[in-house]
């Protein structure tokens, strides 16, 4: 545990005693392209910024800077937009965890050994992966079109209950449901992908334990599949956070919508969409930096030593005085207290 | 039908098994006495691994009886009539019965101890606490108390097997199936992991053994029995079947294999 020497790896040759074997002095090879390029993305970057933050407005009778910095601030935290963010956030949440509900439970129906069940998952997945998402939000808007009420009851028989849909179908439930049964369809082909791949031993071994089908998917096979299915689920959600604003056709007011209709009365058109994007991206962040968590705890046992974590990363560093150390390099490092 | 004395462990009636138009198993009879340990040879695709899954419910047989323990397997009698079991009626018989596989197939993505626990806490409803101590006292006995914490890559084949047989044990199976377990290992570990099963063996642990080895065959089996094409072809005391061979195909079996 503590041995601190540094020369008493156990395979190591056995040389004189002590003597460290002498380091190799050359000269490096020298890469005068990668100076030039570098140069040249140096001068594009400067004047990237001189033209984002420096350069003045080319309206005539105004002043500030091009891009009007000082009225994307003015609006960045404004209640509208915060409001509109809000509802983004929300669309996108409920949309998800709905979706990967209906996405894990058509994964398991299109793998059903009964024909049946399978077709039906395969006809839900054609269906809602087959029409546009733009015509789906706009259909369950107006479903009170054709069923102005729902009823709950004896099928074919009485009805016990009765509910009026416009009144539970509100724009926003509308474009709930839209995203949900629509980022189900999606979810299930890339929950079905995880689940094939994980090699059919498992649920064998979970079964001669005892396991029921239910507890060998749960406990054994999805905790595998996660792997396969976090990065692509990744990049359902970010698509996803921008997809909710396809809601504003229906009157939701989402962060686009926010932006969009300050703008239809200030004219800050370009100001606006800075204000939407900046939030998308900030968004984005969070969901991205969450992804990379999320990958590294079902990495568990796949990879015989887990990534360091930015913060981890961080410690070391400061710790040995040194550049980013590889995983792989700290695992040499942390042979020898094996 | 009940020879006197104790009903046997395992025992097959004309058992037949069929994948779509292929007959994997033509008819086999078996009897496997509680205590008893015995050995499956026969060259690949004679149906040895597709009888084990028979036995641990895994596959459904198309005719004949197979009893496990004196009950009847994949079906309830109720006078004349049979009624297929339900699939919790069916987990709870496998639980009973311990399978070890080629392949091990542990669960990569639990630590060692989980593995071991992972039975018993989700499906015997064991005390997570107990079960974890009791899984320390299976890593003991197969030699890898100090393995407790590490995830199934970083053990070499042969202990993720001795991993496997710790899985198994903690389920305290009354039968024990081995599907080839030393046949994907490196020639060195296979002894570490034929070691554990002779223990297991000593302990009176009811076993069958599909297996390679004739060594371990004729050391530690009490039975010998060759399988060929689908069908039991000899059957009998290990040393002797090994020694005075009756029937061509084993001849020519045994002369591949040792
Ligand atoms: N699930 C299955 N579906 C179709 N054929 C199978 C299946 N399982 C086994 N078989 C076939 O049954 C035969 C016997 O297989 P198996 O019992 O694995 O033999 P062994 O273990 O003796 O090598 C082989 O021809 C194999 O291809
Ligand atoms: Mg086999």
């Amino acid at each position: 545990m503590s041995e601190e020497s540094e020369s008493t790896t156990h395979d190591a040759p056995v040389t004189g005693a002590s003597s460290r074997p002498v380091s190799i002095k050359a000269v490096p090879v020298r890469h005068p392209w990668r100076w030039v390029g570098s140069l040249v993305l140096l001068v594009l970057g400067a004047m990237l910024v001189n033209t984002l933050v420096f350069s003045q407005t080319q309206q005539p009778h105004q002043s500030g800077s091009r891009f009007g910095w000082n009225i994307v601030g003015t609006y960045l935290f404004s209640s509208q937009v915060l409001h509109g963010v809000v509802i983004t956030i929300e669309l996108t949440v409920i949309s998800m965890v709905a979706g990967i509900l209906i996405g894990v439970l058509l994964a398991v129906m299109r793998l059903s050994k009964s024909r049946l069940i399978s077709s039906v998952a395969w006809g839900y997945i054609w269906f809602f992966r087959g029409t546009p998402v733009l015509v789906q939000i706009i259909f369950w808007f107006n479903i009170a079109a054709l069923y102005p009420v729902l009823r709950l009851g004896i099928p074919f028989g009485p009805s016990l209950y009765t509910v009026d849909v416009n009144s539970i179908l509100t724009p926003i439930v509308a474009g709930a449901l839209a995203l949900s049964l629509n980022e189900g369809a999606y979810m299930s082909e890339i929950v079905r992908a995880g689940i094939i791949s994980v090699d059919e031993g498992q649920a064998e071994a979970a079964h001669s334990l005892g396991m029921s089908r239910l507890s060998a998917l749960r406990l054994i096979v999805l905790p595998q599949a996660m792997r396969l299915i976090i990065p692509p689920t990744g990049n359902e959600t970010i698509s996803m956070l921008k997809t909710t604003s396809l809601v504003s056709v229906v009157a939701i007011s989402d962060l686009l919508q926010a932006t969009n209709s300050i703008s239809a009365q200030n004219y800050d058109v370009i100001q606006l969409l800075i204000v939407a994007s900046l939030w998308y991206l900030a968004m984005t962040t969070v969901l991205s930096i969450g992804q990379y968590y999320l990958e590294r705890h079902y990495a568990r046992g796949s990879t015989r030593e887990l990534p360091l974590t930015p913060m981890q990363q961080l410690k070391r560093n400061i710790r040995h005085f040194k550049p980013a150390v590889t995983p792989r390099e700290e695992r040499m490092i942390g042979a020898d207290h094996e | 039908m009940s020879n006197a004395g104790s009903t046997p462990m395992v025992k097959a009636e004309q058992v037949h098994k069929s994948f779509g138009s292929l007959e994997v198993l033509k008819g086999i009879d078996l009897e496997v006495a509680a205590g008893e340990v015995m050995c499956l040879i026969g060259a690949s695709g004679s149906g040895k691994s597709t009888f084990l899954r028979l036995i641990n419910h895994l596959e459904k047989l198309d005719a004949g009886r197979l009893w496990v323990d004196g009950e009847l397997v994949g079906y309830r009698q109720v006078g004349d009539k049979l009624y297929e079991l339900k699939d919790k009626e069916i987990c709870s018989k496998r639980s009973e019965i311990a399978m070890v596989f080629q392949r091990f197939n542990l669960f990569p993505h639990l630590s060692v101890r989980d593995n071991v626990t992972i039975g018993p806490v989700k499906v015997k409803h064991q005390n997570a606490k107990a079960a974890a101590e009791r899984a320390e006292v299976f890593l003991e006995r197969v030699g890898l108390s100090d393995k407790i914490k590490a995830y199934p890559n970083q053990l070499s084949g042969g202990q993720q097997q001795r991993v496997a047989i710790a899985r198994a044990l903690a389920m305290d199976p009354k039968l024990m199936l081995f599907d080839e377990p030393t046949s994907a290992l490196d020639p060195e570990l296979v002894g570490e992991v034929l070691d554990v099963m002779r223990g297991l063996a000593d302990e009176g642990m009811t076993m069958v053994v599909v297996t390679h080895e004739m060594g371990f065959a004729r050391e530690v089996g009490d039975s010998l029995v060759f399988m060929d094409d689908g069908q039991v072809l000899e059957r009998g005391n290990p040393k002797e079947v090994l020694m005075n061979p009756q029937h061509e195909r084993l001849r020519s079996f045994l002369s591949k294999v040792l």
